[in-house]
Order: C-alpha cells, then sequence, then structure tokens
C-alpha cells in the first residue's frame, strides 16, 4: 500500500506569487494514497530537506512526490534528500510547478494553480507505480580525452596530467597551439603571446602522463562515462617522426610554395612544413594536395597532363630518412573515462559584408590578419605594411563587431574581445610608428574585465585613438587609399576618412566541424553552434551527457584568461570522476520479460548502444536480454517490442499512462 | 460548444532537448496559454503510439510532442525512429476519426523556448477554433 507524501515548494514568490499554494494543498490531499501534504518556503534548503527527511520518518511515507522546480534542476538533490531518510531514492517524483507553470503561466492566477493541481496529481499517480531500483557499481577508465589543442585543451590537458591521470591530446592542425598562437601580444598586459604559450606547448609536449595526437580526428564514440571508446584517425603526415629530428634542411630545400593557412594567406610555406616555428611539435607534415611528388604518383598512374617534376627533393635531403611515402591514415582505438570537448573557434568570414570589400580589397584586413604582420615570427617579421604595395600605413581605419551583434547576417551575439583587441591593436600600432593615426569605429565599446578599461583609456589617451561612434556604410578604393565612408553618431554627421589600411575587428564563430562532433558525442549546441553547458551559471563546464565536459570558446566567446579558467575548471571535473575507482550507473534501465519475449528482436535493431543480446532460455526459446551497464535508458527497444515485453525502469508503461489517466479522469 | 472552451492538452517531451526548452521558456518567463500537461519521457523514441490513441481516447483534445531536432538526439537516432512512428500515426488518427490537427509532432532544442511557447500557443488557438473532441 502506498503511502505518499507530497511537498509543495513556494519557491519564494517564484511560484507561491502566480499559483495558490494553498490550493494546491487541500487538492493534494484528497488525491488517492495520499497521506500527507506540506508547503514549504524554500524545499531545496538544508531546512526543506530536513523537513522532507523527518516526515518520511515520522509518517512512515513510502512514496514521495515534490511539486518544485524542474526536476533537472533538482532531481538528484531531492533523491539525496529522501535517500537520507532510508527510502529508496527512486521512489521519488517531482512535479514541475516552476518552470512548466508558476513561470509560464504568470497572466493567470487561477488557471496556473489549475495546472499544479493536475501536475502533482500526474505525479502522485505516477508515484504509487515507483518500484524500488538500484544502482550498479562498474569500473571506469583513469584516462582523459582532450579534443582541441589550443589554449584551453593544452591547460586542461595539463592539468589532468598534473593530478596523475593519462591524457590524450587530439588536434586536427599540424601543431597544438591554436589561435593564441597566431596572436603577437595579448590585452591588457602587453604579454608577447608565443613567451606565454609556448612554454606551456612544450610542457604538453614533454609531459609523461601526455600523449599528444596532433594532425588526428576523433571519429566514433561509443560507451559511456568512465568508459568511452573512441575512435581516431591519425592523418599520414608522410613524415616518420620517430625518426625525424626536426632539423628543418626539408622545408627549407622545399622548392614548392603555398598560401600559409597559419599567415592567412598573408605569407608562404612550403609543402612540407611546420606551421610556425615554435610549432609543437617541431616536426613537419607533408601537404599532399600541394606536393610536388604527390602530384607525380598521380600522373604516373593517369598519364594526364604534363608530366609533374618528380622532385622528392625532401627525402634526399632528410639526413635521418624520416620521409615515408608509404605512410598511410591510421586509425587508432582507445579508451577514455572523461572528454575534454575544446574546440575553439574561426574568425567570422568577412566576405559576407559587401560593404566592406566583400573581400575583394587586399588593404581591407582582419584583426587576426594584422597580429600575424605585427608578429615578429609572421610574414613580414613583424613589420606593418600593407599587403597590396608593401608600403607603411600611416592612417588605419577599425571597424568593430564584424560578424557580432547583427541580427542580419545571424550573430546576435557580442563576441567579447574584440572591442579588447583593438585597443590593444591601436596602442602596438602606435609602438610600431608613432606617425600612425588609428581610428576606431563602435557600436558600444565594452571593456569589462580585470584593467580592461584602463587599457581602452589608453588606447585613447596614449596612443591617441580617435573612437567614433557609428557604423560604416561602404569602403571603396580611390588610387592608393581606401575610402571609408561612415556615420558619426554621436556628432550626428557623416564621415569619410582616407585610411591606408582598414582592419575589421572580425567576431568569433564555432570551428568548423563542431556540430558534426556534437553529434558524435551526443552533446547539444545552441543555434549559432557554440556548445551548450549542463547549466549556464552552476555547471558551466560539463554537459548533459556525464563524463563529456567543455571549455574554451567552444561553448561561448571569452578571452585568455576565462579560456584558461575554464580549462582548468574542465581539468577539476575530470579529476574528480576520474579519482573514483568505481561509477554509479543509473538504475533507470530497460528491462525483459523474458515469458513474454517472442523473439523477434527488433529491440536488437533499434538499440543505437548494442546493449541487447540474445540468449536462450531453458526451454530453448531465443530471448532478449538487456546489457544493463550498456543501456542508457532512451526507451527506443520499449516502444517497438511488439508483445510488449520490454519496460523502461523508472518510465514505465504503467507510470506513462497512469499520467495520462489521472490528467483524464 | 461551450463559449469558454478550453481544450486539454497532453504533451509528451523529451527529457533532452524539448523538456529543456520548454524549461528555458520558464527561466525565460515567456508566457503561453496553460491548457497544456507535459509528461517527461527520455527520448520522443520512448513513445508508443498506443498512448497517443490511449490519450483520445481517455479525452484529450490535443496531443502534442517534441524531441531533438534530427541528428541531435542525445540517444543518436531515437528521433529518427520517433519521426517514422508518429508520420504513420498522423495517418492513423484520421482513420480513427480524429481530426489530424489534434496531433502535432515538432523538434525543439534545448535552447528554444521562445520557440516552444509559439508552438504551443498557436497549437492551442488551433484546437480551441476545433472545439472539444468528445462533442454533445
Amino acid at each position: 500500500m502506498s503511502r505518499i507524501g507530497v511537498f509543495v515548494c513556494h519557491c519564494g514568490r517564484n511560484i507561491a506569487g502566480t499559483v495558490d499554494i494553498s490550493t494546491v494543498v487541500e487538492a493534494a490531499k484528497k488525491l488517492p494514497n495520499v497521506v500527507y501534504v506540506e508547503d514549504n518556503k524554500y524545499t531545496c534548503s538544508e531546512v526543506g530537506q530536513d523537513v522532507i527527511k523527518k516526515t518520511i520518518e515520522e509518517n512512515q511515507l513510502n512514496r514521495v512526490v515534490i511539486g518544485a522546480c524542474s526536476p533537472r534542476m533538482h532531481e538528484n538533490t531531492f533523491r539525496k534528500a529522501v535517500a537520507s531518510a532510508g527510502l529508496n531514492p527512486y521512489l521519488l517524483e517531482i512535479a514541475n510547478i516552476r518552470e512548466h507553470c508558476s513561470w509560464v503561466h504568470s497572466d493567470d492566477k487561477e488557471k496556473a494553480t489549475a495546472k499544479a493541481i493536475d501536475l502533482v496529481k500526474m505525479a502522485v499517480a505516477k508515484v504509487a507505480r515507483h518500484q524500488e531500483l538500484f544502482p550498479k557499481q562498474v569500473g571506469l577508465t583513469k584516462r582523459a580525452l582532450v579534443i582541441g589543442g589550443g589554449i584551453s585543451g593544452i591547460q586542461a590537458a595539463l592539468d589532468i596530467a598534473d593530478a596523475g591521470h593519462e591524457v590524450f591530446l587530439v588536434e586536427r592542425e599540424p601543431t597544438i597551439g591554436g589561435r593564441m598562437a597566431q596572436l603577437d601580444k595579448t590585452f591588457p598586459t602587453l604579454d608577447c603571446s608565443a613567451c606565454i604559450l609556448t612554454p606551456k606547448m612544450v610542457d604538453v609536449a614533454q609531459h609523461p602522463n601526455i600523449t599528444l595526437l596532433t594532425y588526428a580526428q576523433v571519429l566514433k564514440v561509443s560507451g559511456f562515462k568512465g568508459n568511452f571508446e573512441v575512435e581516431i584517425l591519425q592523418k599520414t603526415r608522410l613524415v616518420d617522426h620517430d625518426k625525424c629530428t626536426g632539423c628543418g634542411s626539408c622545408w627549407q630545400k622545399c622548392p614548392q610554395k603555398v598560401a600559409s593557412e597559419f599567415d592567412f594567406g598573408l605569407g608562404n610555406r612550403k609543402t612540407i612544413y611546420i606551421p610556425f616555428p615554435q610549432a609543437i611539435p617541431n616536426k613537419p607534415v607533408i601537404d599532399t594536395s600541394n606536393c610536388r611528388y604527390i602530384k607525380y604518383q598521380g600522373w604516373e598512374k593517369d598519364s594526364k597532363g604534363k608530366k609533374p617534376p618528380e622532385c622528392r627533393i625532401c627525402e634526399k635531403v632528410c639526413p635521418t630518412d624520416a620521409v615515408d611515402w608509404g605512410q598511410k591514415d591510421e586509425i587508432i582505438n582507445e579508451k577514455f573515462g572523461a572528454i575534454v570537448v575544446a574546440t575553439g573557434f574561426k574568425t567570422f568570414d568577412h566576405t559576407t559584408y559587401g560593404e566592406y570589400g566583400g573581400g575583394r580589397y587586399p588593404d581591407v584586413i582582419t584583426g587576426l590578419q594584422l597580429e600575424r604582420l605585427m608578429s615578429a615570427s609572421g610574414p613580414t617579421e613583424g613589420e606593418v605594411i600593407r599587403p597590396s604595395d608593401g608600403t607603411h600605413p600611416k592612417t588605419v581605419v577599425f571597424i568593430s563587431c564584424v560578424g557580432s551583434r547583427d541580427d542580419h547576417i545571424g550573430r546576435s551575439y557580442c563576441s567579447k574581445v574584440c572591442c579588447m583587441y583593438m585597443a590593444k591593436h591601436t596602442i602596438m600600432l602606435k609602438e610600431h610608428d608613432p606617425d600612425i593615426q588609428s581610428y576606431v569605429f563602435y557600436i558600444d565599446n565594452r571593456t569589462g574585465g580585470k584593467g580592461y578599461e584602463e587599457f581602452s583609456r589608453r588606447a585613447q589617451e596614449e596612443a591617441g585613438a580617435l573612437y567614433l561612434r557609428g557604423r560604416i556604410s561602404k569602403i571603396y578604393r580611390d588610387g592608393p587609399k581606401m575610402m571609408v565612408c561612415g556615420d558619426d553618431a554621436l556628432m550626428g554627421r557623416p564621415v569619410q576618412i582616407a585610411a591606408d589600411l582598414v582592419v575589421l575587428a572580425t567576431g568569433m564563430d564555432p570551428s568548423d566541424g563542431v556540430v558534426e562532433l556534437a553529434q558524435t558525442l551526443n552533446i547539444s549546441y545552441d543555434t549559432n553552434r557554440f556548445l551548450i553547458e549542463a547549466h549556464p551559471k552552476l555547471r558551466p563546464v560539463e554537459t548533459q551527457t556525464s563524463g563529456i565536459f567543455l571549455a574554451g570558446v567552444a561553448v561561448g566567446p571569452r578571452d585568455i584568461p576565462d579560456c584558461v579558467a575554464h580549462g582548468s575548471a574542465a581539468a577539476v571535473k575530470v579529476v574528480g570522476l576520474l579519482s573514483q575507482d568505481t561509477l554509479t550507473t543509473d538504475p533507470m534501465t530497460s528491462i525483459v520479460d523474458p515469458a513474454k519475449c517472442v523473439g523477434c528482436f527488433m529491440c536488437e535493431d533499434v538499440c543505437p548502444f548494442s546493449a541487447i543480446y540474445r540468449e536462450t532460455t531453458r526451454d530453448g526459446r531465443p530471448v532478449a536480454i538487456i546489457n544493463e551497464t550498456l543501456c542508457t535508458g532512451c526507451g527506443l527497444c520499449v516502444a517497438s517490442c511488439r508483445p510488449g515485453a520490454i519496460d523502461l525502469h523508472g518510465y514505465t508503461n504503467q507510470q506513462l499512462l497512469a499520467e495520462v489517466v489521472s490528467l483524464c479522469r | 460548444m461551450p463559449v469558454d472552451f478550453q481544450p486539454k492538452i497532453i504533451g509528451f517531451l523529451c527529457n533532452w532537448c524539448s523538456y529543456a526548452g520548454a524549461d528555458m521558456a520558464g527561466t525565460s518567463r515567456i508566457t503561453y496559454p496553460s491548457n497544456i500537461r507535459i509528461i517527461r519521457v527520455p527520448c520522443s523514441g520512448r513513445i508508443d503510439p498506443l498512448f497517443i490513441a490511449k490519450c483520445f481516447t481517455e479525452g484529450a483534445d490535443g496531443v502534442f510532442i517534441a524531441g531533438c531536432h534530427p541528428g541531435d538526439c542525445h540517444y543518436i537516432e531515437g528521433n529518427y525512429y520517433a519521426r517514422r512512428r508518429f508520420a504513420l500515426m498522423g495517418d492513423l488518427i484520421e482513420y480513427l476519426g480524429i481530426e489530424k490537427e489534434r496531433y502535432q509532432v515538432r523538434w525543439v532544442s534545448a535552447s528554444e523556448g521562445k520557440k516552444f511557447s509559439q508552438i504551443i500557443s498557436a497549437f492551442t488557438d488551433k484546437l480551441a477554433a476545433l472545439g472539444p473532441r468528445i462533442k454533445g
């Protein structure tokens, strides 16, 4: 016989402000099997939880319903409270009378109260059919996978490794370092970016607990928290990194030049290359789509077109015979207990904006391109010149919010770092050449952060940058000058500036391929393709998929200090998980009634996790059996089972139909 | 039809996207008509088509089902099974003598609180215009 206790939460005024709690309490008292009803100001508080515990004990309750916030918020909190009274924690049901009621029906209190009563009624009907469930203990793999070798991923990997756990760091590019490696200086301290980043990159390469896989990609992920099975593609480099010493003979002698991706096309690289001098690993890869010998091999097969030179110069000059033309893509299968996703960003493609030239003008560049021009290891060795004619610019115009805060291009968000990097650029340009005058067209100058506002003032007061509030309507070429036409909104007049160089403060877009990766990992992303945290405030580095964590700009725009903090935060979560010896599995899994099973194995076909296997009963019938460790409790098999032999703990047919029936009768 | 007819709507929402989307409508304080009563299920693929029939036989005026967008299923492919099942169920609904408009399947992600409220508002209006399912 069920003895159900109902606790209705006021949540301060959040629920009680809309829902008439006393009416709900009175209605709940009349529900079948309900023996006790109470309302609390804050049920989730320590006092509220104590009341639940005490009431369960005093009234011999064996089922509990809590009318409060979403179960996605506090289900675990209340399960623990119920368990503290010695009751099985799964004999609890939550009626969501806040997110699904008081907060969305504040315009009609009467109807909101009626709905809250219905929601409690449904929960009471369901909980009466709950059963005790018991989690199981499983082992875990004490090793983490970090996807993305930018500053966030590097920080996460180092922190996990320092805590004594094995880490695999997988990076798609031939080197780690990410976007931070492309920067010349960082705001607001003007630290040399490479000087603070490269020691960390070296730490990664030398750390005994870190296995670095560059030029590699995650292909498939299966399994669950504590025991993920991951398939990683190691793309062929055509260079044996075990033999290679990184001496550099090959890339000095390679005759084939192509535009450097690292320098955004402002400079060239060879086809056997390292992206930049401090790259980690400091060993080259061969770009197979441009290599002369690869083209020659292609020609040998089909003899189409002109015979290309056989080349193979890199092979000839290599002192250690490291060039390996036979090297193939390799698939690496590894097990991991936890995964950190730190896939970062790319800059917005400004060619969408016709008014800024749509990418036609070489002297309209992006902020990151300017970084490469200013960098001592960049294509111009730190000399700021116009890409068109190599002259030194004297008038530089900055345009903010290119690809940020603009609904027309589908990006309503602020990229957060642009205001600050524009200020940095104006200060650095002044240092490069005191004759340079910078103009900054902005919408709002957002400089929240420690020392940030002071830095922005410095750009204006010391570096003499002129800040003009307004948008640019058009950029066109007039002789050697770029004519920038805009609007000074504060003065209320049009402005036209004859600039030598225009710098677009392009915003952040999530990296290419992040959606595919999110789908592989079963984690959510938002309309801007940024990954979604389990809770934006309280669980900022977790995902809704247990065991998968997030770090850095993949979640949303943030600057380097925030990325480092985020990476460390994710690492703490991973270390917390990996420091356990066993993991408790969710008991809300499917279960087969072998007496009803007809052995059609439809369930086996639909199960996305291969959690169903075949077994023969004593009387020789083949039946389906669920592997509770692999089962994630999705319930696909339940809905596909024709004889109704499968049910899902926690969401049984009976429970769900009881909700329907209680509502309608 | 009564003047102030309030349709009874039962919603089955997957825990990971649509239930969270409805939560998002709550945290964003976006109001919508209060007629819908939401039942939480782990995945849209958990919903047995018979649940829908049961809702209508028990007297619901409308049934709403929502899951993750195709490709975004927390359980990899649950919503694809749901999509196929509910496409067929849509045909069966008419065969059972129930207006097709009383049954709606939509994809709502965890960030689409506004979209959720818009869908529910429109669906409620439509059902109110249709009147009670069991007339008399």
